[in-house]
């Protein structure tokens, strides 16, 4: 057992460093466990304990065996297919925690117990919110980001076994944070709630993803970087710097959860949302239009409509976005200046956007016809419409006067469902059955006619969740600004909640068609990957199915 | 430090602001009309339709 345990003399060294890395840290959660006074870091130090000790056996075992050499003319896609069903596994999961959260707003008196705190709606929220953008929207990011830069760089992924780390860390980190979450870990700071050590952990594995890509970029043959891998590495840099200063912060004891926030008062309110706009703008945005800008062309085997325009796309909505997020902060104690400011670059990135929007669509020029047949490209062209329609829309209600209408009320939770469940959730999944069949070696996706019904049920459930919403969220807007005749409040807060229960049972089956769709995605997708592939005629010379050719050669 | 008030510092962000987008704004877009640039970027917005579904490099 200890021979084939310890590395071979050949083993590669990006291994044995991922081995030495894996065995230090299971051994310092290990005595992270066993010294902390805190029963919550206990727990998550038993988590870290098990993922490394599992993952320094398995590097053991792959190093002993030889498998972990990497051939540097095959591309790297193992680590995509896991990304693959990463992405599906936590789409099933964050929607059907959002689903439940619906649920738990329409009736509070079945689905809301008091004795079940962590399914508390403050805890299942944040769950919702980070399994669908940094587990759902993070796995396609980093699967497609690692499949169309090794196909434009014409190069293996950089790193030899660190691909995986990436892959295995960043699901470490969505099973701390979830746990966190559900166990009332919480630094209270909306989309980044991971308390500083699970912080420290994702800046662990997001410094490796950007030396994975910018290497793989490195290694190219082809002598441009094309336009999709620039919004690919826009959206990993700008992360790493939205995360390294949004999270500073002072734990109370290196083995405690508690943190306190580097910044106070108003400071704090703005780094806060200088962050949670850019995650809006670099990880929600940029990284999927590099993913537009990719699959696309692609699938509907057309030219980039304009490579100029997408030059002139990324420049700009890099500068511009970076300085949108005070319109989130209205009407406090920010200089009116600042949210003046934010207030005017959000609506700058009118041009960018429809820029964007207009050069994906137009890509179709002579292949609109596809539309017509292929449910995929249907799936890609309505996410580049739900894109333009909420990049407008989101505009508009950072306008302060529009703002004073729609802060705080399910308008905002409408603008973000028609971007994340329209733009973000479409375009991913439109990429996913482009990919399927690519990585898997097989002509087709199993059924185009269950794709038909993925489009449709999952089309009106958005149609039916934002319509939803836009009338709560300006019922309500309007109720809580409207005035007795004598100067008082009309409403009690209590009565804006009650007025809105239909329109939050609508909200509730539009998720769950949502994700019904999904689930029947899951299920094709399933299906595909089961089907016999495509091999080449030769290894099928066995096979029954070649026998009739092979006498018609002869 | 008496010399640098809010207001110079306002005034000078407000304006160097301006200055520094409308700079970076025209590089991306010489870089992008550059005649020269064409040939590579034609060649570009076909690389996706390259056939690589193998995993062969």
């Amino acid at each position: 057992m200890s021979q084939a345990v310890a590395p071979s003399d050949d083993a590669p060294f990006d291994a044995v460093l991922l081995y030495v890395f894996t065995g230090v840290a299971a051994l310092a959660s290990m005595l992270a466990a066993a010294f902390t006074p805190d029963p919550l870091f206990r727990f998550h130090s038993y988590v870290l304990m098990a993922a490394f000790t599992v993952a320094f056996f398995a590097i053991s075992v792959g190093m002993a065996s030889g498998k972990l050499k990497s051939d540097p003319t095959r591309y790297a896609d193992g680590v995509i297919r896991a990304g693959v069903i990463a992405t599906m596994f936590w789409a099933i999961a964050g929607l059907a925690a959002g689903a439940l959260a619906a649920a738990q707003l329409s009736w509070p008196n079945i689905f809301y117990n008091a004795d079940l705190p962590f399914l508390n709606f403050g805890r299942l929220r944040p769950l919702h919110t980070s399994a669908v953008i940094f587990a759902f929207g993070g796995n396609a990011l980093i699967a497609t980001s690692f499949y169309v830069v090794q196909r434009t760089c014409k190069a293996r992924l950089a790193g030899g076994v660190w691909p995986w780390f990436v892959f295995w860390g960043y699901q470490l980190f969505i099973v701390l944070a979830a746990t966190g979450y559900l166990a009332g870990i919480t630094q209270s700071r909306e989309y980044a709630e991971p308390e500083w050590y699970v912080d420290v952990w994702l800046t662990i594995v997001w410094v490796a993803y950007l030396l994975v890509f910018l290497g793989t970029i490195w290694k190219r043959k082809e002598p441009h970087i094309y336009v999709a891998n620039w919004f690919y590495l826009a959206f990993i840099v700008t992360i790493a710097i939205l995360h390294l200063v949004n999270n500073a912060a002072l734990p109370v004891g290196l083995l405690e959860t508690k943190s306190y926030s580097a910044f106070a008062g108003v400071q704090d309110a703005l780094t806060q949302w200088w962050y949670g706009h850019n995650a809006v703008g670099f990880f929600l945005t940029a990284g999927f239009l590099g993913m537009m800008y990719y699959f696309v062309p692609k699938r509907v085997e057309r030219p980039v409509y304009s490579y100029r325009l997408s030059i002139v796309h990324f420049w700009s909505l890099i500068f511009i976005y970076i300085w949108a997020g005070p319109h989130h902060l209205h009407y406090t104690a920010l200089p009116q200046w600042a949210q003046t400011l934010g207030m005017t670059f959000s609506i700058m990135l009118w041009m960018p956007s429809w820029g964007g929007m207009i050069n994906g669509l137009m890509t179709l020029s002579g292949a609109w016809d596809k539309l017509r047949t292929d449910p995929v490209v249907r799936m890609m062209v309505v996410a580049i419409a739900f894109y333009g329609m909420s990049t407008f829309e989101g505009p508009l209600m950072s306008i302060r006067a529009v703002n004073a209408l729609s802060h705080y009320t399910d308008w905002t939770i409408g603008h973000v469902h028609s971007g994340a469940l329209g733009w973000v959730g479409f375009i991913s999944f439109g990429a996913m059955y482009c990919m399927v069949p690519w990585l898997w070696k097989k002509e087709r996706i199993y059924s185009n006619t269950l794709i038909e019904w993925h489009f449709w049920i999952a089309t009106t459930g958005i149609l039916l969740y934002i319509a939803a919403m836009w009338v709560s969220g300006i019922m309500e807007g309007l109720m809580w600004r409207e005035y007795t005749p004598q100067g008082y409040l009309a409403n009690a807060f209590v009565e804006t909640v009650a007025a809105k229960h239909v329109e939050n049972i609508i909200r509730t089956v539009g998720g769950l068609m949502y994700l019904s769709g999904a689930a029947i995605m899951s299920y094709n997708l399933w299906r595909t990957v089961r089907m016999p592939g495509t091999a080449p005629a030769g290894s099928q010379a066995m096979g029954a199915p070649a026998a009739p050719q092979l006498a018609a050669a002869e | 430090m008496n010399g640098l008030s809010y207001e110079t510092l306002a005034r000078f962000a407000q304006q160097g602001g301006t200055i520094y987008f409308g700079l970076i704004f025209a590089a991306g877009l010489i870089y992008a009309l550059w005649p020269r640039h064409k040939e590579a970027f034609d060649r570009l917005a076909h690389l996706p339709l390259e056939k690589d579904e193998s995993d062969h490099v």
